[in-house]
């Protein structure tokens, strides 16, 4: 037989994350209960130590390798989005803290699961063949779950992590239906078999391959959250603890689009007709759907779910527009990075907020919020204005890099309707900090002064002027998508 | 039809069957002995693929040991038959709609037209000496190393999962503290009420 050593190097961070997750793991049983806090700083450490092995493979691997016999890749995009992924964990992990001491959510293993899920999305950013990249998503749903029913004396949670669960499994069946249709078709797993083999196909092979895409691309949207696949998202966001709603709506959306690259654009090139009708119509659903609903919304975290859905919609724009304009990859990416970053402060705030057992999370409890705490108000405005898109903030270029690549790629009716959705969806981001800002808080609510924690504080705040300054000089963030997607 | 092409068809029947009857069934000890039936289809179809180890591996873990326990679980949790059937009727035209657009693009497409002979010749015949397993080990820990290190990582994380799901904060430990008890006063178990008197009644009964 032949077989060729992988470079077992390429791999350092995901080795060196796995066999730091293991000590976490070991450390974490040895240690009395008062001294769990280290658990947290390990896996923090971690997550820093692993980024800069990543940055270290930025300069030292300029070429993509393949290796693992085709099984993993290291090319521009998988380092960058373990960039992204390691830096997005390590805010939500600090923002988790506080919120998991408070509630009595078993600390330990809710870091290293949290750990083994940054592993799974690490193993996403770089699979290369549909078995790895299932793997990945599995590792990573799997601590998913369990992370949600940690608090396990709140129903809505416990039903929120059984939600997921049921779906998660039904997505994870229609993404291997689809797998092993094209294998059928192809006698492959391996991306960049599958995408020589399907360029000269036959008619038969093709029309497997049509159909495997539908059940693959099915899988990934329920896992992203699009319309008509969103049922979950809005239970799941809401009934989960507010620093795991944090988690979920962050850093898995970059894995996720990792993977949608990988499958869409380097497999399956050869029917990117018919991706791109199916995107079409869900990205337009996701837009409508998502921003319409969100207006009705009382609860901040639904309400948020459903700006997520939306999102998605706006990011599923930018991979339409991909096959036929220069910046249409990158704009998405540029999008769903910086989505993930407010987004990723947007739910910190409500976590933050949610002190001594009360839940934050009504939109009435935001009336008046600049009075109590202007700081933080100005940080949810900074937020809010990004989301809705409003010019100093990154949401304002991301979605103008959207619309650029539509028009680019001759889809203007698309632009249009991205932007008649956008102005919808500012209704409800324009509500929320008019109740801050211009209300009075609500008789009987408590209008006193709310204190924070020094690191709480520093976290928001960086994560705030992030979405402000990247607004403001976007351009190196802008570069390092391109980059990644040439 | 030759002998292997009826075994096949035995097989797949018996299996779409019970698979059916798994979520079709009211009493979930019946629904979970579906199950086993359908997975020992499905092992019988692996050996007619001449994959013997892997259906012997899904008999002996599926069918020996994972089953065994869920049927203990289902037992133990008397799932209420009522519940389970709930909503069937308001889901039933959702549901049959999905299904039937399903399976409709799949009839359309999965058939010998597109899976035939002609398209995916049969596979040479192995020699006597194949082994299954050899050839199972040789790739295992070689080509497919990456998928199988990552494998083991969820079946890790599972178990962590499991674990930190059904364990409890041990409260329902009571144990005595001999000092605590040994120091305790009086006024930390006693609490002296004063309360009005109540009103003399009269003793002989009269008002």
């Amino acid at each position: 037989m032949n077989f060729t050593m992988p470079v077992f190097s390429v791999a350092i961070p995901d080795i060196f994350m796995l066999c730091m997750a293991a000590i976490a793991l070991l450390v974490d049983v040895f240690l009395p209960k008062k001294k769990r806090i280290i658990t947290f700083f390990i896996v923090q450490a971690t997550l820093v130590i692993t980024f800069i092995l990543t940055v270290s493979q930025y300069i030292h691997y300029p070429s993509p390798i393949i290796t693992f016999s085709g099984n993993y890749i290291l090319d521009k995009l998988a380092i960058i989005l373990k960039m992204f992924i390691c830096v997005v964990s390590f805010f939500a992990f600090a923002y988790s803290r506080e919120y998991v001491n408070e509630r009595h959510i078993a600390r330990g293993e809710y870091f290293i699961l949290g750990l083994f899920a940054v592993l799974g999305m690490m193993v996403m950013a770089s699979a290369y063949s549909f078995l790895s990249i299932y793997l990945g998503l599995e590792l990573l749903s799997l601590s998913l779950y369990a992370m949600v029913a940690l608090q396990k004396d709140s129903v809505d949670a416990t039903e929120a992590a059984m939600k997921y669960f049921v779906m998660g499994a039904l997505a994870s069946g229609l993404l291997l239906y689809g797998i092993s249709m094209v294998y059928g078709a192809t006698g492959s797993i391996q991306m960049f078999e599958i995408g020589n083999l399907l360029v000269n196909s036959t008619p038969n092979q093709h029309m497997i391959v049509v159909l495997g895409l539908g059940f693959i691309l099915a899988g990934l949207l329920f896992k992203f959250g699009a319309v008509p696949f969103h049922m979950w998202v809005p239970d799941v966001y809401a009934g989960a603890p507010t620093c795991m709603t944090l988690f979920i709506a962050s850093a898995p959306k970059i894995a996720a689009f990792g993977i949608t690259m990988r499958i869409l654009v380097e497999a399956m090139p050869s029917v990117q007709v018919q991706w791109e009708h199916m995107l079409t119509v869900v990205a337009v659903l996701s837009m409508f759907f998502g921003n319409v609903l969100a207006i009705a919304q009382t609860n901040v975290k639904r309400m948020l779910a459903y700006s997520s859905i939306a999102h998605i919609g706006y990011m599923l724009l930018g991979i339409i527009a991909g096959p036929n304009s220069a910046e249409g990859y990158s704009a998405a990416m540029f999008y769903v990075s910086t989505y993930v970053i407010v987004a990723a402060g947007a739910f910190a705030i409500i976590s933050i907020l949610s002190k001594s057992g009360k839940e934050f999370e009504q939109l009435n409890d935001y009336r008046g919020l600049n009075s109590r705490n202007p700081w933080l108000a100005f940080m949810m405005l900074l937020l809010m204005f990004s989301m809705a898109g409003v010019p100093p903030t990154v949401g304002f270029f991301a979605k103008l890099g959207l619309l650029e690549a539509l028009v680019e790629a001759h889809l203007v009716w698309l632009a249009a309707l991205a932007l008649l959705f956008a102005i919808i969806g500012a209704y409800y981001y324009l509500r929320m900090v008019m109740y801050m800002y211009f209300e009075e808080p609500l008789p009987g609510a408590s209008s006193t002064p709310i204190k924070l924690a020094p690191d709480m504080m520093i976290a928001v705040s960086i994560n705030g002027v992030a979405a402000l300054l990247l607004g403001l000089f976007p351009s190196t963030f802008i570069d390092m998508c391109r980059i990644s997607l040439v | 039809m030759t002998v292997l092409q009826l075994i096949f068809y035995a097989f797949s029947a018996v299996a779409i069957f019970s698979g059916l009857m798994v979520v079709g069934s009211s009493n979930p000890v019946r629904g979970a002995l579906f199950l086993v039936l359908s997975f020992f289809c499905m092992a019988g179809l692996w050996i007619l693929l001449q994959a013997e180890f892997l259906a012997l591996i899904l008999v002996l873990v599926y069918v020996g040991a994972v089953m065994t326990l869920f049927l203990f679980v289902v037992m133990m949790l008397s799932v209420n038959r009522v519940s389970v059937q709930e909503g069937f009727v308001r889901y039933l035209p959702v549901c049959a709609l999905i299904v039937l657009m399903i399976v409709g693009l799949m009839i359309m497409v999965v058939g010998p037209e597109r899976f035939g002979l002609t398209q995916i010749p049969m596979p040479a015949a192995f020699p006597a000496d194949y082994s299954n397993m050899v050839s199972l080990g040789e790739v295992l820990y070689t080509d497919y190393v990456f998928p199988f290190e990552v494998a083991a990582v969820i079946l890790l994380t599972a178990i962590i999962a499991a674990i930190s799901l059904t364990h409890r904060q041990s409260k329902k430990h009571k144990s005595q503290n001999i000092s605590k008890q040994i120091a305790v006063k009086a006024g930390d178990r006693l609490r002296i009420v004063k309360m009005p008197s109540e009103p003399k009644i009269n003793p002989t009964g009269g008002q």
